[in-house]
């Protein structure tokens, strides 16, 4: 089953048939529609991962989706420099992670923490967050920064958004969860950033490769 | 157009509306500057989500997303006929065969030894393969990927029967699953690792799909299933009480922070349980419509109906989870027993419909619409699948998350009609129902219902002919007067974005400090479960016992509020609510979780993970 096309199953089990009987209804499609055939990684990619231009805070320009997502294991957060509430517990607790990681970090899995507050945390700044938290440059983790309307649209991209338009504004209360992911496979989760950082781990080994799989070998 | 739904329409009109007034913004020359002074801006140059401004539909979760359209492609509603689920077939044997301790060597991922094994060894195998398939939704769209017990969703429906009373042992069987998911390759989303939880099931716990007990891909666990009365080794030794039988169970993923993409790709089926009161034979015992082989429509009047809500990719086609929300998703597509909008053939009589919401978070309030916009009244004879004390005639009945309700609807005289099941409870977003609810016709429709077939004879009872004495019909419900051991509290509340009871996350697997709490085995507890908020709902759902409910929000029901009275497994805690509930813990131990149901806030941390042992504790805000 696996082998055969979604496009060769739509001509196998057919929708053509029932065209006939839609136009006989009177119904306003006349001809029956015609699905595109984008795979579900390509799908995902463009719904949630814009290949937006943002900094690191080694002063690195990279691309959200071609640098940051592609191929890899990665765990996402927000956060600002002057957070008050659980930006500083959260990041201390992936430090914790990332030496939990070992030496796949910055191999294939990667902590990608976004700030919030673009129009503050320039990149000397999340440099020196970075370097407070001894984050070591090319350690597989960095503090990113871009426009303000692109940290915007990131952010509402990933789902760190409250519905209640009153609690979103207030940055001080944002949402301390942590989403994780293999892009490759398309296996995402999120955990709260206050998990353990153990189990922290342990949930993100779900969504790593089967271990008789070739890395970034196999079809999306 | 027929088919354009309700939210589709006025969608529509959002989109119309906010072209217009856009125009008129631009035509008065504000500027992108005043536009953000103003707050109708946001800084990333959309317009703020107010209704009627953005040009792009507001989605599930309030917000407009430039590039994506959330609806589903246009599908013609009414044109299937509604499958009934096939009936799952015992197996000769299995291979291996089953053991009580865990047979890891041959791959059983189960860890803890059946501990009723040998009390009740189990009479009948049965065997589901969870896989990949293939299937077709509605004639509109393409065939979906699904994940599905033995390929379909909803599964093959598990037909079984207590033993007679004083004979619990004859009821018992096992459930071998297999998960055969595919490694990679997952169209799109699901976690290929799951755990099958038995939805009201009083069961051994390391049978019950605790949600850390998950199996992997080529692995298979045996899960046993004594089907009896709950009180068997305790209150009512060697019988049970039979005032806790149990009609409408449900089985589905529970895979720890996973559930909600797995159950929405498939992962959900459906168990029902007879006994010589409740036959199945509508010539015998309580006399309800019969269940027949569940397939022949000349027989077969006792009818399970499995209801979700799903979202289409507008370009592709293809059943769509969007893995990045938190708050619960809803779908603009209303599927029966696996089919959009389908259609049900009925002969003027009297049938029993068995309604289960399979989410992931809308809550439903079901009518049954006819013609010229009437509706017609219809008797609901359960709550959560447990028979209440008598019928009750309602005209709607309102079913969240898993809930359950079993109906009587009679059809008698009424051939020719058409009828729809009809949802009228307003819901936008995932955080619960506004609670308005719409006036007929104006709701979603579902499911067509046409009496159009064969007469046939009728000699299920009317409700309407049970005399009001003896008050009770079918079971008593037990007491609630046996003094608690212990009262408890649950607060289920969000904070920074993430969902939490009592102010803590559900916690770690494999750190037995995260088992929050313990029950002392076959005592009696008092729970408290508390929702602070105004803006959100949650049904929360307890494994492994029912409960009867107190009060509500103070007020205990009254002895006429027969189904407020009912024995449930799942609390709708609305707004601001408070409920009191009562449990009897008996007869078996292990690992259980309490946790909402909006399988999307359960996935987020909003479930407590507690034990039944022979010491319990004290916690009383665990």
């Amino acid at each position: 089953m696996a082998n055969i096309s979604r496009r060769n199953l739509v001509a196998l089990l057919g929708a053509a048939p029932f065209a006939g009987a839609l136009l006989a209804q009177g119904q306003e499609s006349a001809a029956p529609r015609k699905f595109q055939d984008i795979s579900p990684r390509e799908q995902m990619r463009r719904k949630h991962f814009p290949n937006l231009l943002l900094t690191t805070h080694e002063g690195k320009q990279v691309r959200f989706y071609d640098d940051l997502i592609k191929d890899k294991i990665v765990l996402l957060n927000f956060m600002y420099v002057k957070c008050d509430g659980i930006c500083m517990p959260i990041t201390m607790n992936l430090k914790r992670v990332q030496e939990l990681f070992g030496a796949r970090m910055g191999k294939d899995i990667f902590i990608h923490s976004f700030t919030l507050k673009p129009q503050e945390d320039t990149v000397a700044s999340l440099q020196h967050y970075a370097h407070m938290h001894h984050v070591k440059p090319g350690s597989g983790w960095t503090f990113l920064t871009g426009s303000v309307a692109d940290m915007e649209l990131l952010r509402r991209k990933l789902g760190y958004v409250d519905p209640d338009p009153e609690v979103d504004k207030d940055k001080s209360n944002h949402i301390g969860v942590i989403k994780y992911g293999n892009e490759q496979l398309q296996r995402w989760g999120g955990c709260p950033g206050m998990s353990k950082a153990s189990w922290i781990v342990k949930s993100v080994g779900w969504v790593d490769w089967p271990k008789d799989m070739k890395k970034n070998g196999g079809a999306s | 157009m027929a088919n354009i739904s309700r939210r589709n329409r006025r969608r529509e009109k959002e989109k119309q509306t906010a072209a217009n007034n856009r125009r008129e913004l631009i035509a008065a020359g504000f500027k992108r500057r005043d536009l953000l002074k103003m707050g109708l801006l946001t800084s990333a140059g959309m317009l703020v989500p107010k209704k009627g401004l953005s040009a792009h539909p507001v989605t599930r979760s309030g917000f407009a997303l430039p590039d994506d359209d959330p609806n589903s492609p246009n599908t013609t509603p009414f044109v299937e006929n509604m499958p009934r689920l096939p009936v799952l077939a015992p197996v000769a044997a299995l291979t291996p065969a089953p053991t009580a301790v865990p047979n890891m060597g041959a791959g059983e991922a189960r860890t803890v030894t059946h501990q009723a094994f040998a009390q009740f060894p189990p009479l009948r195998y049965y065997e589901l393969i969870q896989q990949q398939a293939f299937v077709n939704m509605s004639p509109d769209l393409p065939p979906q990927c699904i994940w599905g017990f033995n390929g379909i969703t909803p599964g093959p429906m598990i037909v079984e029967r207590y033993g007679p009373l004083g004979s619990p042992q004859l009821g018992s069987i096992l459930v071998r699953q297999r998960n055969n998911l595919p490694p990679v390759n997952n169209c799109g989303f699901g976690l290929p690792s799951v755990t099958t939880h038995l939805h009201n099931g009083h069961t051994p716990l390391e049978s019950d799909g605790f949600p850390c007990f998950f199996q992997e891909t080529g692995h298979f666990y045996d899960h046993h299933y004594p089907n009896v009365y709950a009180g068997v080794n305790s209150t009512h030794p060697g019988v049970g009480d039979i005032k806790e039988a149990m009609s409408t169970l449900w089985y589905h993923d529970h895979r720890i922070d996973h559930t909600a993409e797995n159950t929405y790709k498939g992962l959900a089926g459906t168990y029902i349980l007879f006994n010589e009161f409740d036959t199945g034979d509508e010539n015998t015992g309580f006399r309800l419509p019969s269940f027949g082989d569940g397939q022949n429509p000349l027989t077969s009047f006792d009818i399970y109906m499995v209801f979700n809500d799903k979202v289409f990719d507008h370009d592709t086609g293809a059943l769509a989870f969007d893995l990045f929300n938190t708050d619960g998703i809803l779908g603009d597509k209303f599927l029966v027993n696996g089919k959009i909008n389908p259609v049900l053939h009925v002969s003027p009589r009297r049938y029993r419909f068995r309604w289960l919401n399979t989410g992931p978070s809308r809550f439903y309030q079901m009518f049954l619409l006819g013609p010229n916009n009437t509706t017609k009244s219809f008797w609901q004879i359960s709550t959560d699948g447990n028979l209440m004390e008598r019928p009750v005639q309602v005209t709607s009945s309102r079913i969240s998350v898993a809930e359950r309700v079993d109906v009587i609807v009679d059809f008698t005289g009424q051939a020719g009609k058409t009828f729809y099941i009809e949802n009228r409870l307003e819901q936008e977003d995932g955080r619960g129902p506004t609670g308005n609810v719409l006036n007929a016709g104006q709701g979603n429709k579902i499911l067509k219902i046409v009496v159009d077939g064969p007469v046939v004879a009728d000699n299920s009872i009317d409700p309407a002919t049970i005399p009001a004495n003896p008050p009770v019909y079918f079971y008593g419900f037990p007491n609630t007067t046996d003094a608690p051991r212990i009262t408890r509290t649950f607060r289920f509340e969000r904070g920074n974005g993430q969902w939490q009871v009592n102010g803590q996350l559900v916690g770690d697997c494999d750190d037995p400090n995260d088992i929050r709490f313990a029950i002392k085995r076959n005592s009696v507890e008092k729970w408290i479960f508390q929702n602070n908020s105004g803006g959100w709902q949650h049904p929360i759902h307890m494994h492994f016992e029912e409960f009867q409910t107190l009060t509500l929000n103070g007020n205990a029901p009254a002895n006429s509020g027969i189904i407020e009275r009912g024995r449930k497994d799942v609390l709708r805690l609305e707004h601001n609510m408070e409920a009191v509930v009562y449990f009897r813990f008996r007869d078996f131990i292990g690992k259980f979780p309490l946790h909402c149901h909006n399988v999307v806030h359960e996935d987020h941390a909003m479930m407590v993970l507690g034990q039944i042992n022979d010491v319990g504790d004290n916690k009383t805000q665990p």
